[in-house]
């Protein structure tokens, strides 16, 4: 590993790794190796030691137990707090977000405390699981500014609440998103960034152009930029923003009389 | 492996379950007149809500096994079925309909066939053990599945260890090298109740039921696992069919320590919970001169005999599946050669591995729910620069958020043109496109079969045969538009 390798640390796929998530980091190597731009992709299992000197760190989706374990691993005052204090990049996904936090509810709803590098809490909720597509304006003064809508899945039980110095990542076009008409938690720490967000997808699968900010930070360099054909990604996106304006958030489509009476779909 | 094959008088059915059974058969004609298809799980429904004590009558006296676990039920409930057939009819939920109302439908079909081969849906197995008491329970793997509907394969595990704790069972096949399946499993060894089927049939019960399954719960919590008991409890009868999805698995279900994984076994790192010795073991010879894929063999290691497993269908899962079906099979009695012979006739089940023609193109059909199946199924594609299809829906049956995609190894289909169907095929598009696999995009199934014979020159006469993997609600609409028939 040379000193302009980028590194991307995915930090314990074994207890955050179910919801596809993982791929936001291969995401992120492959736009740099297709500029060719070194990049590494590191696994972080849960138990083994967290490199402090990587430049993006990425945290997603979870059940309720590991979630639990994943924030005692990462620890208060940890390797975590100091890579972003030194200016590395962290994006949070769903239970990554919340251990992120001041703090989160167990299975039980019990708060259980975060680590603080996000200035939000997140609670139990007695409405319905959060589960179905998810748009987000980009907040004009955020960290995504200027970015186009930012598509995604939603799938989670608790409500966060951005605490006063919390900037969201934005306005929820349709879906629930933090449960107050925001969506994400943000904030700049030291010489570093870190995002919370409830988009699934993987996100940086729907939303390149967030994935291409994420890299700016850490690489400083736009003349390294030279644009990536995401055809195919805008193609994805049509279709997601399509199935939205069809009232089709959950993602059906095509459902028969005959699929209804054969509960297929 | 006793053989415990005789025959039983069938008890008759009450009336009121006769009439709720010829009630259910109707509506399951009606169903099928109306083209809605087998009809099996509305009838069974009505049946069931006219007589809710139907499953535990039908299933009363017979030799019954059932199958669970994410990947290979029906496969292997098929497989079951025709090994089991070699000592008389038996009854079995072919399609798939997996549910009490399916069962239901299965059993009451063919009330005579006195052993039974069920697939079961995995969090229906406790409410069904506890309906059919005593059978042989075949449990497969545990992997994650439709990631927005059922919450976490441990819940699973957890609700299969708690019913084989307390409930009376007849034997457990467990695939030993999936860490939560060997889990459950070894609950057999914590439940007191050495329930032999004719101790439960002769009502030879000798404590209140209710109280000890109070004082069960409580126990097979605080009694640690001993591996003695767990490889040498005859109850369990544990098979190496191998198995390569272990992401599911890595934290111990016993202790929530770390699950190692190394060639041939896997142990906690925090506690002594560990790969059981298996009684089979599946084979693979390295694919000689003369052949293209590995020969399997079943090995039966406390009598050294090895059975040659000249299956139908393709790929080591299915191989995997034989040897559980063996492993069972022998254990109700069946004699192995006669039960590997059985297995070799079955070229396709419900659709899986038909080979349909489509446009003058022949199409072996795959089916793959969920990471780990696919990852199966890529093994089994035609080598390239054979194209192949893949086909992505995202209903409610297949999990809406198709983000399991990033789990699926697609990098594997690298130096073939991948073609990208399916409603969510721009979703699959761009994952091929981050694995860095030639991929075009098309609308539908011909136009699929199109863009892959395309890459064939005619002329030369000779066009292999393309695969096409779909998840479930494409499979189903493809199987329409071919014919279901096989």
């Amino acid at each position: 590993m040379t000193d302009s390798t980028i590194s991307i640390a995915r930090l314990f796929p074994d207890l955050l790794g179910t919801y596809g998530d993982g791929g936001n980091g291969l995401i992120l190597q492959k736009r740099l190796q297709w500029r060719g731009l070194p990049a590494e992709l590191i696994d972080v299992p849960s138990g083994e030691p967290i490199p402090e000197s990587c430049d993006l760190y990425l945290l997603g989706g979870g059940e309720d137990a590991p979630q639990i374990e994943a924030a005692r691993c990462l620890g208060h005052d940890g390797p975590l707090h100091r890579a972003v204090e030194r200016g590395a990049v962290v994006l949070a996904v769903c239970a990554g977000m919340q251990i992120l936090g001041h703090s989160f509810p167990d299975a039980e709803g019990k708060s259980v405390d975060g680590l603080g590098l996000l200035d939000c809490e997140t609670v139990k909720s007695d409405e319905p699981r959060a589960v179905g597509e998810l748009l987000v304006d980009p907040l004009d003064d955020g960290v995504a500014a200027g970015l186009p809508v930012l598509t995604g899945f939603e799938n989670h039980g608790g409500r966060t609440r951005p605490g006063p110095t919390a900037i969201p990542l934005g306005v929820v076009r349709a879906g629930v998103g933090n449960g107050d008409g925001t969506e994400g938690v943000t904030n700049q720490l030291g010489a570093g960034k870190v995002i919370g967000t409830y988009l699934h997808g993987p996100l940086l699968a729907r939303n390149p152009a967030l994935a291409d900010r994420l890299l700016s930070w850490v690489i400083g360099d736009p003349a390294a930029f030279h644009p990536i054909d995401d055809r195919e990604a805008e193609l994805l996106r049509a279709d997601r923003l399509r199935a939205i304006a069809h009232g089709r958030t959950d993602g059906v489509v095509h459902r028969t009389w005959k699929d209804r009476l054969l509960r297929r779909n | 492996m006793a053989a415990t094959a005789t025959r039983r008088e069938r008890r008759r059915l009450r009336a009121w379950s006769r009439l709720a059974l010829a009630a259910g058969r109707t509506v399951a004609g009606a169903s099928r007149l109306a083209h809605l298809g087998t009809g099996s799980v509305i009838g069974g429904k009505l049946a069931l809500s006219l007589d809710h004590g139907l499953l535990r009558e039908l299933a009363a006296g017979r030799d019954l096994a059932i199958v669970s676990g994410t990947n290979g039920k029906t496969t292997t409930t098929h497989l079951l079925a025709a090994a089991l057939s070699t000592l008389g009819p038996v009854a079995t939920n072919s399609l798939g309909a997996n549910m009490p109302p399916g069962l239901v439908a299965a059993l009451g079909n063919d009330r005579d066939a006195p052993r039974a081969a069920l697939e079961v849906d995995e969090r229906w197995v406790p409410r069904v053990l506890e309906q059919t008491g005593p059978a042989t329970v075949v449990l497969l793997n545990l992997s994650r599945d439709q990631l927005d509907r059922s919450h976490e394969v441990r819940k699973i595990a957890q609700t299969w260890h708690e019913a084989l704790a307390h409930l009376p069972v007849e034997r457990v096949v467990a695939n030993a090298d999936d860490p939560l399946v060997a889990w459950a499993a070894t609950a057999v060894t914590r439940n007191p109740r050495a329930t032999s089927r004719a101790s439960k049939l002769n009502g030879n019960t000798t404590t209140d039921p209710d109280h000890q399954t109070r004082t069960d719960r409580a126990r097979h919590r605080t009694v640690p696992i001993s591996l003695d008991a767990i490889e040498t409890d005859p109850r369990v009868i544990w098979v190496s069919g191998g198995g390569n999805w272990t992401l599911d698995a890595t934290g111990c279900p016993e202790c929530a320590g770390r699950i190692a994984f190394a060639t041939g076994g896997w142990h906690c790192l925090s506690c002594s919970f560990q790969r059981p010795e298996p009684e089979w073991c599946l084979q693979a010879d390295s694919p000689s001169a003369s052949t293209t894929s590995p020969a399997y063999a079943a090995h039966h290691i406390p009598t050294s005999e090895y059975w040659p497993l000249t299956l139908s269908l393709p790929g080591r899962v299915n191989a995997s599946n034989a040897t559980m079906v063996l492993a069972a099979a022998t254990a109700m009695g069946a004699e192995p050669a006669a039960a590997c012979r059985a297995m070799g006739a079955i070229t396709s089940v419900a659709g899986r591995y038909k080979v349909a023609t489509i446009d003058g193109l022949s199409v072996r059909m795959l089916l793959a729910k969920n990471p780990a199946g696919w990852q199966e199924a890529i093994e089994l594609v035609a080598p390239p620069p054979t194209p192949c299809i893949a086909a992505i829906n995202a209903r409610i049956a297949d999990g809406r958020d198709p983000s399991w995609l990033w789990d699926v190894p697609f990098e594997r289909l690298r130096g073939r043109l991948v073609v990208a169907t399916g409603e969510r095929r721009h979703d699959l598009a761009v994952r091929l496109a981050y694995a860095d696999v030639e991929h075009v995009i098309a609308d539908s199934l011909t136009d699929a079969v199109h863009a892959a014979a395309s890459t064939f020159d005619r002329r030369e006469g000779f066009i292999p045969r393309v695969d096409l993997i779909a998840n479930y609600t494409a499979f189903q609409d493809y199987l329409d538009e071919v014919g279901r028939d096989d």
